[in-house]
């Protein structure tokens, strides 16, 4: 029943059908890395790319996220032009720039804009792990910094979807930096009673992992993402001990009490309104004369 | 030698050569002063220029020398009354940071700073100066009360980063970090950060959300070690002199980069020659850094401290993709 919520096609914003078919994997059918069930690809993708068999959660596109929770026809992007530069004069940047922008068909890690789940108007940023494995430069924080700006100046949620190896090597400190700029942002966004929510997507690493992704008001997670400061095999190698086979999972982190809840795709939506619906309601008015 | 550095090799080679000849003339008739007197001209002028042309790999060698002074040296050398205070109340102590109250020229202070030991035993108490959650967690702790009472905090940045490990993962290290980010931005007293050492990645960024940033002349901060880098970028760790300079990690490329205010000299050949020296340097500019802090209101502290961040990084815009519809 669940499900068919989210089958009914009217509620989705609809995207231009070149995007959708650049965004399908290749062939006709995939195989679930999991449990090695052979679907069709058609299928998999209408299910939000969740496996029918053993329910695996394969990275969803931004634009197949945004498609899936805002009501149609509601979302505004921001910033949509902005684009990166080679600060350090980083041998092949560019390069590889352009590559992931034609293969991707996204101008960064990130898209940020305005628009409404059932009703609630929100500010969202979503990451893609598609554009440079997500890393964190320049743009990725300026965009969410500016997202979160919005936010504050439009007195509405701030919701982040995170995917991201981390900060993005080839800007080096200026990458760091932007840690620091987007925690700030969401201080100040706070600060005026702000609502921050986090949903970590896999991979959720380094410094994303280490500023916004984990400074929600409600930290949520996929099932099975992978969430951690330190890459496992740096631990291995500097421990030298064995490491349980769920570590720096979703389930692993809410074991150790990192993690308000660990969602199932199909049922985000119905959470995220709720939360937005309890943050909505109450405040100044009295209750009881109702 | 211990803390022999490799780019000091010619220099420690033309000493060693001095002294012999003036052993020599001790024990034998020949005079050589005219000769010593050469050499020694030769070894100055040597000096100069390996001093004023430091790579960033030699910047790097500097800044990990085991000798190169800590936190708390510097804070023996430039506060008065400190109370060291401990534990974050909620897991343990980590001695990777260490924390507390001071005055400084008597302005009550809150100080707290990335703690490496000096010899093994020393660096394992001390977990080689890489924190765990409850270390950062302390540092907060420690700043939620300066700002309590008013008083400005200075941080002392020296870390090869946060550690990673099982148990670090298991308490939050991430959110640690984060936390700390978040909470720096907010607090209406001054922060000072001063990079003294080695500034490594977020590890390093956690104590390091101040209203002014300065850096020691040869230390380093950056995203990832140079190692990392090589070993990430190009597959090979033994690529590390490549990635410090490509990486631009040094205090005047931090300068030009637009991310920190002001490079402390340093003593010629490393803060470690002599570190009551290098202690005035810093003096110098932490005076004038908080004199000029204190002067701005709490609301006004916070807001040149975002700004000081939004400005940092770089991007252009492009027409030619056209947006999510």
């Amino acid at each position: 029943m669940l499900k068919e919520l989210f089958i009914k096609k009217k509620k989705y914003a609809t995207i231009p059908s070149e995007q959708v078919k650049q965004d399908v994997p290749e062939g006709i059918m995939s195989k679930c890395p999991k449990c090695k069930k052979i679907m069709y690809t058609k299928e998999l993708v209408k299910n939000l790319r969740v496996c029918m068999s053993c329910g695996y959660h394969y990275p969803l596109p931004s634009r197949e996220r945004i498609e899936s929770l805002l009501d149609e026809g509601s979302f505004q992007e921001y910033d949509a032009e902005m684009i990166s530069e080679n600060p350090l004069q980083f041998p092949d940047y560019l390069e590889k720039l352009e590559a992931d922008r034609r293969k991707s068909n996204l101008n960064e890690a990130v898209i940020t804009g305005k628009g409404t789940i059932n009703g609630h108007p929100l500010v969202i940023a979503v990451m893609d792990s598609a554009f440079r494995m997500g890393s964190m430069g320049s743009v990725v924080g300026e965009k969410i910094a500016r997202a979160v700006e919005k936010a504050r100046e439009l007195r509405i949620p701030f919701l982040i979807f995170t995917a991201s190896g981390g900060a993005r090597m080839q800007e080096g400190v200026l990458s760091l930096m932007q840690m620091a700029k987007t925690s700030a942002a969401l201080k100040l966004f706070s600060d005026e009673g702000g609502l921050i929510i986090s949903v970590m997507t896999h991979p959720t690493t380094g410094g994303v992992s280490a500023s916004f992704a984990s400074l929600g008001d409600y930290n949520f997670a996929e099932p099975g993402a992978l969430i951690g400061f330190a890459g496992r095999r740096v631990i291995e190698q500097t421990v030298r001990e064995e490491l349980p086979e769920d570590f720096q999972t979703a389930e692993f982190l809410l074991k150790h009490g990192q993690l308000d809840a660990v969602i199932h795709r199909h049922e985000l939506k119905e959470a995220l309104t709720n939360v937005l619906d309890i943050h909505q309601t109450g405040g100044d008015g009295a209750w009881w004369e109702n | 030698m211990v803390g022999e550095l490799e780019f000091e090799k010619p220099l420690i080679e033309l000493r060693k050569k001095i002294s012999e000849l003036k052993e020599f003339t001790k024990t034998t008739d020949v005079d050589l002063s005219a000769e010593i007197e050469k050499l020694e001209a030769r070894l100055e002028k040597l000096e100069n220029e390996t001093y004023a042309n430091l790579t960033p790999w030699d910047r790097v060698q500097i800044a990990r020398h085991p000798n190169r002074p800590t936190t708390l040296d510097y804070i023996e050398r430039l506060f008065t009354n400190f109370l060291e205070c401990h534990g974050d109340r909620l897991f343990g102590d980590d001695e990777a940071i260490v924390g507390g109250i001071a005055k400084y020229h008597g302005l009550p202070v809150t100080v707290i700073g990335h703690q490496r030991g000096k010899d093994t035993k020393e660096n394992i108490r001390r977990n080689f100066g890489m924190p765990h959650p409850e270390g950062y967690r302390k540092a907060l702790r420690l700043m939620r009360q300066a700002e309590k009472f008013g008083r400005p905090i200075i941080c002392f940045i020296d870390t090869k980063g946060a550690y990673p490990g099982k148990a670090a993962e298991e308490r939050g290290q991430s959110e640690a970090i984060a936390r700390n980010l978040f909470e720096m931005a907010g607090f209406a007293v001054p922060i000072v950060c001063i990079v003294i050492g080695e500034g490594g990645s977020g590890g390093a960024l956690a104590l390091g959300v101040g209203n002014h940033i300065h850096m020691l002349e040869n230390s380093t901060y950056s995203v990832i070690s140079p190692e990392g880098a090589a070993a990430i970028l190009w597959k090979d760790a033994s690529l590390a002199k490549r990635a410090a300079e490509t990486m631009k990690i040094t205090a005047p490329d931090l300068k030009e980069l637009g991310v920190i205010d002001e490079i402390i000299p340093e003593v010629r050949g490393g803060a470690h020659r002599n570190v009551d020296e290098q202690a005035k340097a810093i003096d110098e500019v932490l005076k004038r850094s908080l004199k000029e802090l204190l002067q701005l209101d709490h609301s006004a502290l916070i807001e040149q401290r975002y700004q000081k961040f939004k400005q940092i990084g770089q991007f252009t815009f492009s027409t030619d993709y056209q947006g999510v519809k």
